[in-house]
């Protein structure tokens, strides 16, 4: 155990997490919108995202872009990134629109059990993930350098870069509008009379379906923009690269309590700021074991996440 | 979720899918029917029955409801009126038989197509939103009638705030109207048991109904509180909407219905006028046991 490295680069290792934990937070989205209203849990939200990373670099590729093109100046790089984030959020959408109608809906016609539901969701994840591997030869591609990291605030021996700035201001921005949208709209409000009881709101002229195909497409347009987060923060992506962030997403989710939109953004935040704590005090290695263990241990003692699960606990 | 006794629809329907061994009614019903077609009619209710697997929960019960009028559909516990009440709201979805709301079969549309197309409905338990505030859950219902799209909502165009406002001002009023305004701000599930049954009737209101179905909206509530409620209804038809009232307190409806339906064990056993079914036979019988018992 290293405390003296996590004590003198605590300032780095938290604004490093923080610009995990956003991407984690606008990824996390998705499975609390479709827990919210459905309690489901959709697994196929992981390649949701995975084909926003896709999407971006195929856009940026048809501009003649690849991981080796020069840095583009200022005004080319804004509209890089409005292209590269529009590509995300449609495809993301579409192929989430998708999932829902191709695996989910017959079910629900059918009034298949719950158990059916979760299978239909890692099939409809493999499958997805399987394609993107067999279409690229399981190779990683890279990503072109459209936003050039550097340092614009230092405090002490922390420094923030732009990147990390845009990364959480984009994700804090997201979530501001989509709670907005949920809690002062009238298809947000539709929304949670879905979640609240899915049977009154149908008699009380809410479609149901309509209702459903929103959350997945509002989870989508989200996982859209964290994977073009993604792709600049990392600046590769393959065809496995939804699996593990999945993974860490859904946890935030459950973490922040399933189900409510607040909990995905604080517990997204959490999850990447223990994520690279633990990276300081054990070494990278134990990033993932470590962060787990704490999680482990938070929901020993609350259940039910840190804020509650606020759209859930209303349906009686 | 729903109540575990509580069969889903979709199961319903499944066992509704087996064979009927009962003939379906004969042309000659039919004619007849035609026959006494009452050309006021709003909702008819046409020779129904539905079955629970080998239970027969209503047999083929006929009645219709004119516009402008309280109705009242009664019986014993047991009876069939919530299952009555369930296949005219398109929860249920007869066996045989149909039900036709100002003309068209309603038989097998969705609950919201119902909803929209006028009729509206309050549960025998109150089912509210309940993490929503009292104006909220009336705007809900006010929303079925507004014609905005995804887009125009998303990007909040002139047409969806005009209809937001529009929205939120008649919900005001309607809880103006059931006397429950200054807790327009409250989350609902703080309400009261006799305020969270007025705001049920809001709600429903708000959809513009042309009928509303009230299930039971006196339960658990003292005589003072039931006058009250009994005027709202009064108040309510005044606004032009037909009321279909669910009761099995006999007294309660006698006061405020135009005409009255009884069940009985699923069967129609009277048809008429508060005071003509106070005096039928046999709803004194149902209601007090079996003449050779009472006798």
């Amino acid at each position: 155990m290293n405390f003296s490295g996590l004590i003198d680069n605590f300032g780095p290792l938290t604004v490093a997490g923080l610009a995990q934990g956003a991407i984690i937070a606008l990824f996390a989205l998705g499975y609390t919108l479709v827990y919210g209203v459905l309690r489901l849990i959709n697994f196929a939200h992981s390649e949701v995202f995975l084909v926003g990373t896709y999407a971006c670099l195929i856009i940026w590729g048809w501009f003649g872009l690849d991981q080796n093109s020069a840095r583009p100046d200022f005004g080319a790089m804004l509209g890089y990134m409005a292209l590269g984030l529009v590509a995300a959020i449609v495809v993301s959408g579409t192929v989430a629109l998708g999932v829902e109608l191709v695996a989910y809906r017959p079910l629900r016609r059918r009034n298949a059990p719950p158990l059916a539901f979760l299978i239909t969701a890692i099939g409809a994840s493999l499958a997805i993930s399987e394609f993107v591997g067999v279409a690229t030869h399981r190779n990683q591609r890279g990503v072109p350098p459209i936003i050039q990291a550097r340092t614009v605030i230092t405090i002490g021996n922390t420094h923030i870069t732009n990147l990390q700035i845009l990364i959480i201001a984009l994700a804090l921005v997201m979530m501001f509008v989509l709670d907005r949208f949920i809690n002062g709209s009238r298809l947000g409000r539709g929304i949670r009379a879905v979640a609240q009881n899915p049977d009154s709101a149908a008699l009380m002229g809410v479609n149901k379906s309509r209702v459903i195909s929103l959350v997945f497409l509002l989870g989508g347009l989200m996982a859209g923009i964290a994977a073009v987060m993604y792709d600049l923060k990392i600046g590769v992506t393959k065809y496995d690269a939804g699996f593990l962030l999945g993974i860490d997403a859904f946890t935030a989710a459950v973490l922040g309590g399933i189900g409510n939109l607040r909990g995905a953004l604080l517990g997204g935040l959490l999850l990447g700021v223990l994520q690279s704590w633990a990276a300081g005090l054990f070494g990278s290695n134990w990033l993932h074991a470590a962060a787990f263990v704490l999680l482990v241990l938070i929901l020993m003692f609350r259940p039910s996440g840190l804020l509650g699960e606020s759209l859930g606990r209303a349906r009686a | 979720m729903s109540e575990p006794h509580m069969d889903t629809p979709e199961e319903l329907d499944r066992m509704n899918a087996r064979p009927i061994d009962e003939p379906a009614p004969t042309g000659a019903d039919q004619i007849l029917d035609q026959g006494v077609r009452d050309p006021d009619a709003l909702l008819e209710v046409d020779h129904v029955t539905l079955r629970f697997g080998g239970v027969v929960a209503l047999n083929d019960v006929s009645f219709s409801l004119r516009k402008g009028e309280i109705f009242g559909l009664i019986g014993p516990n047991g009876a069939g009126k919530t299952t009555c009440f369930n296949a005219m709201t398109g929860v249920y979805r007869p066996t045989s038989g149909a039900i036709r709301f100002q003309g068209q079969s309603i038989v097998g549309k969705k609950k919201h197509e119902i909803t929209r197309g006028g009729i509206a409905r309050t549960f025998q338990n109150v089912r509210l939103f309940p993490e929503m505030t009292a104006l909220e859950n009336v705007m809900v219902g006010a929303d079925a009638h507004h014609k905005t799209s995804v887009i125009s909502a998303l990007f909040r165009l002139p047409r969806h705030w005009q209809e937001e406002r529009s929205g939120r001002e008649r919900s005001l009023e309607l809880l103006e109207f059931v006397g429950i305004r200054r807790r327009a701000g409250d989350v609902s599930r703080n309400l009261s048991y006799g305020e969270q049954r007025r705001l049920e009737i809001a709600r429903a209101l708000a959809t513009n109904p042309t009928l509303l179905c009230l299930d039971e909206p006196a339960a658990g509530f003292n005589p003072a509180e039931k006058a009250e409620l009994l005027e709202l209804i009064r108040r309510i038809r005044d606004t032009g909407v037909t009321v279909l009232l669910i009761e099995h307190d006999m007294r309660l409806v006698m006061g405020v219905t135009d005409r009255i339906v009884v069940l009985e064990f699923g069967k129609k056993i009277a048809e008429g006028t508060p005071a003509e079914v106070r005096d039928n036979p046999a709803v004194i019988a149902a209601y007090l046991g079996v003449p050779t018992d009472a006798a």
